[in-house]
């Protein structure tokens, strides 16, 4: 399971390796047995199977049984809900606030996603122009930022945006960009979001550029060479030569930053102080809103199923994407 | 010759200059990315005083270990750290060895169903644990198992457990099988040559796999959030939240204990993060 943007230490390092394999196009060859050694194999996977299945079979599919019952704090109490059928479904398509949580996730994902990814792009593109020292220095401040806790980052990031004496709102003022001096940031819904893409996207930028750094210095310099002497600008080179060879790579990691960022929740939690506004709930928040602070689990767990359903899409064309690269062999 | 030497000696000094940009645009980049953590750092040892000013002190002078005194004076500093350990070691253990030999199998044998695992092992990585969140209350709740760090233990292992698996594949398909079978045609026994060819080979991948575990569980929040009630029994990240009352919030030893709390976590991460690539490249690429 991801653990969001910023805190996306584990998988991320296994899909840069997976997409510098990709640009190789190596294929490895798993040195295989040939025939099935009887029951060796399933024996060694059986407790991971068991746990995986207890631990999120189980609650997937008592989410699913959840979103079809009428469950509340009584319920939980009572340890049983009765079977209402498709009623948190139809509450939740007539439920004006559902639409306006899902615009607004859908929006806040396409923006985080989009400037994640331009701006990784663009810090990727950067690295291929420095010398040695100097990329260096670069990739060790980007996996400084990599490797801080999200808590510890928004943490940091409202400190900064402190309206009385956080050093954004001096720094801006300084620069003679308006007033800003106690401007505080989260009275606007708009402002606040900016700070919390900020957030996001900086925690998210560094997994993004290292990744694709990794894929574009797999690019032969002959191709990129060849090309400018044909009169090609950076500009046709990279679209014409350099995106189609990392465009694995490409949807790997759109797929990924979309399901990390759809699926946002601690930035917008901690930095509202565990109390966002409504104008601040994304698809998450509404959910955990309705099922920890009102105790309508049945209705939180049928927010939750629209939302496991929409982030499958990304899932299975990162899966795809995966196996097409050989990754899964 | 001159003719020749020219264009070159231009072109070299254009592209000076180009590296010249190039550099001064990555120190930006750098500074801009870098700054959130140096301000943190900064803000961590400078005094009270300093911290509330009007114009933002860039360095701390003077410098104060006070508000990491503050920090670690704070009821439950000590039982949350403690409790975060407790709860990443046993997270970690019990990962590192189902997951090992589920590694084993994906690695070294062709078994049926084995594309359906793989799959089955990225897909679950990819289901929003916000989403679960509810369901796995429900069911601790009827285990009564809410408000104990055996629960959460349990929970963890719903994100640590399958990328365990998978980033540990890598490793042990990155041991050469003939350095094995040539192992067994000197006499040694299947196990032997598991005990003293494998194991050895793959030591560097489970310390990696295991920092990374490690790095997961410490900077969960979420769950250890909902599932501790009391103060006593909570994690480092949830501990970070008291610093904000209704009175507002104690900027200084905030930045002291997001420095403690971040520490080991960048630590670890850097020593090995380029391990964690490395292992797994290895075991793509080959063939």
């Amino acid at each position: 399971m991801s653990s969001g943007p910023g805190g996306e230490t584990g998988f991320p390092a296994l899909t840069a390796a997976a997409a510098e394999a990709a640009v190789a196009r190596r294929r490895r060859r798993v040195s295989r047995q040939g025939v099935t050694r009887g029951l060796a194999p399933y024996a060694l996977i059986a407790p991971s199977v068991v746990v995986i299945g207890a631990v999120l079979g189980y609650p997937l599919y008592l989410l699913g049984r959840l979103s079809f019952q009428q469950f509340g704090l009584a319920e939980l109490i009572l340890q049983q809900g009765p079977w209402i059928g498709l009623d948190n479904y139809t509450r939740l398509v007539h439920d004006r606030q559902f639409w306006e949580v899902v615009l607004r996730t859908f929006v806040f994902t396409f923006v985080n996603v989009g400037l994640t990814m331009v701006l990784g792009t663009l810090i990727a593109l950067l690295l291929t122009k420095l010398g040695t020292a100097m990329r260096l220095v670069l990739t060790t401040g980007l996996i400084l930022v990599w490797a801080t806790p999200v808590v510890v980052a928004v943490n940091i990031f409202r400190w900064m945006v402190d309206f009385e004496f956080g050093v954004l709102n001096w720094t801006l003022t300084e620069l003679h960009l308006g007033d800003f001096l106690n401007k505080d940031w989260f009275a606007d819904p708009l402002t606040g979001f900016a700070v919390i893409t900020a957030l996001v996207v900086w925690g998210a930028i560094p997994f993004v550029t290292i990744t694709l750094y990794a894929g574009f210095s797999q690019v032969p310099d002959e191709l990129v060479e060849a090309a400018s002497i044909d009169g090609a600008n950076a500009w046709r080179v990279f679209r014409d030569v350099t995106f189609p060879l990392v465009k694995p790579i490409f949807v790997i990691l759109i797929s990924l930053s979309i399901i990390w960022d759809f699926q946002v929740f601690n930035q917008i939690w901690l930095i509202r102080d565990g109390e966002p506004e409504e104008d601040y709930w994304l698809m998450s928040v509404y959910s955990f809103v309705e099922a920890f602070r009102l105790g309508e689990y049945g209705f939180g767990a049928a927010i939750a199923v629209v939302m496991v359903g929409i982030m499958f899409v990304a899932t299975f064309v990162y899966i795809r994407q995966m196996i097409r690269i050989g990754e899964t062999r | 010759m001159s003719a020749v030497a020219v264009p070159r000696r231009r072109r070299s000094r254009r592209r000076t200059a180009g590296r010249v940009g190039w550099n001064a645009l990555a120190l930006l980049v750098f500074a801009v990315m870098v700054f959130p953590v140096y301000w943190m750092i900064s803000t961590s040892f400078k005094t009270g005083q300093n911290i509330l000013r009007d114009t933002p002190q860039w360095f701390p002078s003077p410098a104060t270990l006070a508000n990491y005194r503050d920090a670690m004076d704070r009821p439950y500093f000590w039982d949350n750290v403690k409790n975060s350990l407790i709860i990443v070691c046993a997270v970690v253990t019990v990962s590192i060895v189902l997951a090992f030999l589920a590694a084993l199998a994906l690695a070294k044998f062709n078994f049926y169903g084995r594309g359906a695992f793989i799959v089955l092992i990225i897909g679950v990585q990819m289901v929003p644990l916000n989403a679960l969140i509810i369901p796995l209350y429900i069911s601790l709740s009827r285990a009564d198992q809410l408000n104990k760090l055996s629960g959460v233990i349990v929970t963890y292992l719903t994100f640590v457990l399958p990328f365990t698996v998978w980033t540990l594949r890598g490793f042990v398909m990155g041991v050469p099988r003939e350095l094995e079978e040539a192992a067994m045609v000197d006499g040694s026994t299947r196990f032997g040559a598991f005990m003293r060819i494998l194991l050895p080979l793959v030591a560097p991948g489970l310390v990696a796999t295991s920092i990374f575990a490690f790095i997961q569980a410490w900077n969960e929040f979420l769950i250890a959030y909902v599932f501790l009630n009391d103060q006593e029994k909570q994690t480092l990240t949830v501990w970070l939240a008291s610093f904000t009352t209704s009175r507002g919030t104690d900027w200084g030893p905030l930045m002291a204990g997001a420095t403690l709390t971040a520490l080991p976590v960048v630590v670890f991460f850097v020593l090995v993060h380029r391990k964690i690539a490395y292992g797994l490249t290895a075991g793509a690429v080959r063939g």
